[in-house]
C-alpha cells in the first residue's frame, strides 16, 4: 500500500457515461489484476474506491462510470490534474489455479479489472475467453483491446443491440472452461455463481470507508469466517461465498 | 525545543497524538505505513466480551466534511483479543496502549475489563458508554448519569489502572454525566463519540446505511466536540481527552485550549492514513508559530 500522487495524461470518454482514465505516478504497489486504488478527489471526504484496468511503465489506466457527484468531477478533471491516490489495495485475481482456458466475465463496470487479469493469463501463455456484458450498444466499450490482447472474446447486450441478446450467463454455456474470474454488478455475479460449471474468482463491490482494513466498514460472512471486502477481498473464492 | 509531552491520569505521552477507536484497528495496518510508535498511544478497536459481526452492510455513508458509520462493533471478542490481536499489536508497538471497551450490559463491561487487566502493555481502559442497555429498555448507558455512574463504579472494581469514561454527546447534558463519571471513580473522560445521523439515497428513496442510522464524524463535528469540552472542563477535575474532527496540529491545539489533556484523531486516519505522523510532525513548529513551548500549559487555556 501507498499514497501518492499521479498525475492525469488523458481522461477520455470512452462510451456512455464511462471514462479512461490515464494517470502517471508510482505503480510499484500495484501486485496483482483486481486489486484497486482510492482516490481522494478535492471537495469530498472519503476516497472513490477504482480498479485497476492496467498498471505498466509508470502509467495506471482506470475505467470509472459517472454515477454520482465524485465520478462526476472526475469526469471533468483536466489533463495535468493531480489526485492523491492510494495504490495497491486488495487482494487481486489469483491466476495460479486458471488451467489453460480461464473464462474471464466482466459486466459493466466491472469489466475493467479483466483487462489487466486477460494480459496476465495471456503472458502467462494461457488462452482465455472473455464474455462482456452491456445493457446497450452505447455502453459496449475495450472489446478491441481485449481481442488486440489475443483473447476470445463475446459481448452480450441486454437489448441486443449488439453481439449476442440477453446477460453473461445466457452465454456462459455455450463455452468450454477450466476457471472462471468474473467482476461486476452483484445480482450478475450470482447469477454467474449459478450457472459456473468450474470453480472460479468473484470481485466485489462495498461501500468503504478507509479502503485498506483499518474500519470494518466493508466486512462480510464467508464460509472461512469475517471477511473486509477491501483488504480480504475484493476477490472471494466461488467455495467461501455466502450470499 | 518544543515540549509536546502531557501527562494522561499518571502517564507521560510523548505527545497528546492518540488514534480514536475503530480508526486504527489494532494498529497493523497502519504499522505498514509507518513506525506507530510515534504515537502517543492509540485506542485499539471497541472489544465486547462475546465476538461479534455487527451491522449489515452498506455501514459507510459520506457526508459534507465527514462521514456515518454503523459498523456495529465488530470486534472478535475479548478472548480473541487477547489471544491474537495484542500478540500482534506487540510486534509494531511498544507504548502502554489504550483499551477500549464496549458492553451491552453491566456485567459484560465487567468481565471484558476483568479479562483484559492482566495484560501489562494496556496502559489504560476507554470505557465507550454509548452502547445500548439491553436491561434498561435499550437505552445508551450514556444518556442517563445514573447509568453512566453504576458502570464506572462497576469497572472501578475489577482494575487499578486509570479508567476513562467515553461519552455520547448524544444527550441534553452531557455535563452531568461526566460529573456521573467522576464521583463514580473514573480517572478521566473522553469525548465526543459520534452524533446520530442519517443520509438518505435520493435515488432509491432509503437510507444509505443499512442500519439506517449511522454515527456522524469527521471536520464538521469539531464545533460541537470543542463546546462540549469547555463545558466539561469547568465541571470535572478529571482529565479530559478530546476528540471529534480534528485533523491537523491546529485542531489539536484547539481542543487542548477547549480543555483536552489529549486528542484522538478519528475519522481523518480513514481518508488520511499518515493523518497522526504528519500532526506529529507539525506540531513543534505549529506550537512556535503560537508561541508554545510546552504543550501541557496550553490545557484549558481559553478558560
Ligand atoms: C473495489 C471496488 C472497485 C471498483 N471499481 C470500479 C471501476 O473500476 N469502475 C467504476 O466505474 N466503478 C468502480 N467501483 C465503484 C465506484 O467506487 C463507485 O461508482 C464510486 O465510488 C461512486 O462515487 P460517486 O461519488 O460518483 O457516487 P455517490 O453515490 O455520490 O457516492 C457516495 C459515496 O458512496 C460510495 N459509493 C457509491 N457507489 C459505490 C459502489 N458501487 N461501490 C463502492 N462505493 C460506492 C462512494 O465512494 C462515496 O463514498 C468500484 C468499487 C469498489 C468497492
Ligand atoms: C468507522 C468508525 C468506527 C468507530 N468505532 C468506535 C468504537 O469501536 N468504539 C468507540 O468508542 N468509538 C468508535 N468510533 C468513534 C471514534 O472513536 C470517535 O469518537 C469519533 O469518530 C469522533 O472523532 P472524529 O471526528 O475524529 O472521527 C468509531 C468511529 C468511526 C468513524
Ligand atoms: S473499508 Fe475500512 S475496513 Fe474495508
Amino acid at each position: 500500500m501507498k499514497d501518492s500522487v499521479f498525475k492525469i495524461l488523458s481522461n477520455e470518454k470512452i462510451a456512455k457515461n464511462t471514462y479512461e482514465c490515464i494517470l502517471e505516478g508510482d505503480i510499484s504497489d500495484v501486485k496483482a489484476p483486481g486489486q484497486f486504488v482510492n482516490i481522494k478527489l478535492d471537495g469530498f471526504y472519503l476516497r472513490r474506491p477504482i480498479s485497476v484496468c492496467d498498471a505498466e511503465d509508470g502509467k495506471l489506466t482506470i475505467i470509472y462510470k459517472v454515477v454520482g457527484e465524485g465520478t462526476e468531477a472526475m469526469a471533468k478533471a483536466a489533463v495535468g490534474d493531480e489526485w492523491l491516490t492510494l495504490t495497491g489495495l486488495g487482494n487481486g485475481y489469483d491466476t495460479s489455479p486458471s488451467g489453460d482456458y480461464p473464462l474471464l466475465i466482466g459486466g459493466g463496470a466491472g469489466v475493467p479489472p479483466m483487462y489487466m487479469l486477460c494480459k496476465k493469463l495471456i503472458f502467462e501463455g494461457k488462452h482465455p475467453t472473455v464474455i462482456l456484458g452491456f445493457n446497450t450498444k452505447d455502453e459496449v466499450f475495450y472489446k478491441e483491446k481485449f481481442t488486440n490482447l489475443g483473447a476470445k472474446v463475446i459481448v452480450a447486450t441486454a437489448d441486443g443491440s449488439v453481439g449476442v441478446k440477453g446477460f453473461v450467463t445466457n452465454v456462459m454455456p455455450s463455452c468450454e472452461y477450466t476457471y472462471f474470474y468474473t467482476c461486476g454488478p452483484e445480482p450478475m455475479l450470482k447469477a454467474v455463481y449459478e450457472v459456473s460449471v468450474t470453480s472460479g474468482q468473484l470481485s466485489f463491490e462495498e461501500r468503504m470507508g478507509c479502503g485498506f482494513g483499518a474500519c470494518m466498514g466493508c466486512s462480510c460472512k464467508t464460509k472461512y469466517g469475517n471477511k473486509r471486502i477491501c483488504r480480504d477481498g475484493p476477490v472471494l473464492t466461488k467455495e467461501e461465498i455466502i450470499w | 525545543m518544543a515540549n509536546t509531552k502531557v501527562n494522561l491520569c499518571g502517564i507521560t505521552l510523548d505527545n497528546p497524538i492518540i488514534p480514536a477507536s475503530g480508526t486504527f484497528g489494532f494498529g497493523y495496518e497502519f504499522a505498514e505505513l509507518y513506525d506507530i510508535n510515534v504515537l502517543g498511544t492509540f485506542s485499539f478497536k471497541g472489544t465486547t466480551l462475546e465476538p461479534r459481526f455487527g451491522n449489515p452492510t452498506p455501514r459507510i455513508a459520506e457526508c459534507a466534511s465527514g462521514m456515518l458509520n454503523a459498523v456495529g462493533l465488530q470486534n472478535p471478542g475479548v478472548d480473541k483479543v487477547i489471544s491474537e490481536e495484542l500478540p500482534k499489536l506487540r510486534r509494531v508497538f511498544n507504548k502502554p496502549v489504550m483499551a477500549n471497551v464496549s458492553g451491552f450490559s453491566i456485567h459484560e463491561y465487567v468481565e471484558t475489563v476483568r479479562r483484559l487487566d492482566g495484560e501489562g502493555d494496556i496502559g489504560w481502559f476507554e470505557v465507550n458508554i454509548s452502547c445500548p442497555n439491553v436491561h434498561g429498555g435499550g437505552m445508551s448507558f450514556g444518556t442517563s448519569p445514573e447509568m453512566a455512574e453504576q458502570v464506572t463504579r462497576a469497572v472501578r472494581k475489577v482494575t487499578d489502572k486509570p479508567i476513562i469514561i467515553k461519552l455520547s454527546p448524544n444527550v441534553t447534558d452531557i455535563v452531568s454525566i461526566a460529573k456521573a463519571c467522576e464521583a463514580g471513580g473514573a480517572d478521566g473522560v473522553s469525548l465526543i463519540n459520534t452524533l446520530l445521523g442519517m443520509r438518505i439515497d435520493i435515488k432509491r428513496r432509503r437510507p444509505i446505511i443499512a442500519n439506517k442510522t449511522g454515527g456522524f464524524s469527521g471536520p464538521a463535528i469539531k464545533p460541537v466536540a470543542v463546546r462540549m469540552i469547555y463545558q466539561v472542563y469547568e465541571a470535572v477535575k478529571i482529565p479530559i481527552v478530546g476528540m471529534g474532527g480534528a485533523r491537523s496540529a491546529e485542531d489539536v491545539i484547539e481542543l487542548m485550549l477547549a480543555g483536552a489533556t489529549a486528542v484522538e484523531i478519528g475519522a481523518e486516519n480513514l481518508v488520511n492514513p499518515y493523518a497522526c505522523r504528519d500532526i506529529i510532525e507539525a506540531l513543534p513548529s505549529v506550537m512556535e508559530k503560537y508561541g508554545i513551548n510546552n504543550l501541557s500549559e496550553i490545557i484549558g487555556g481559553a478558560h
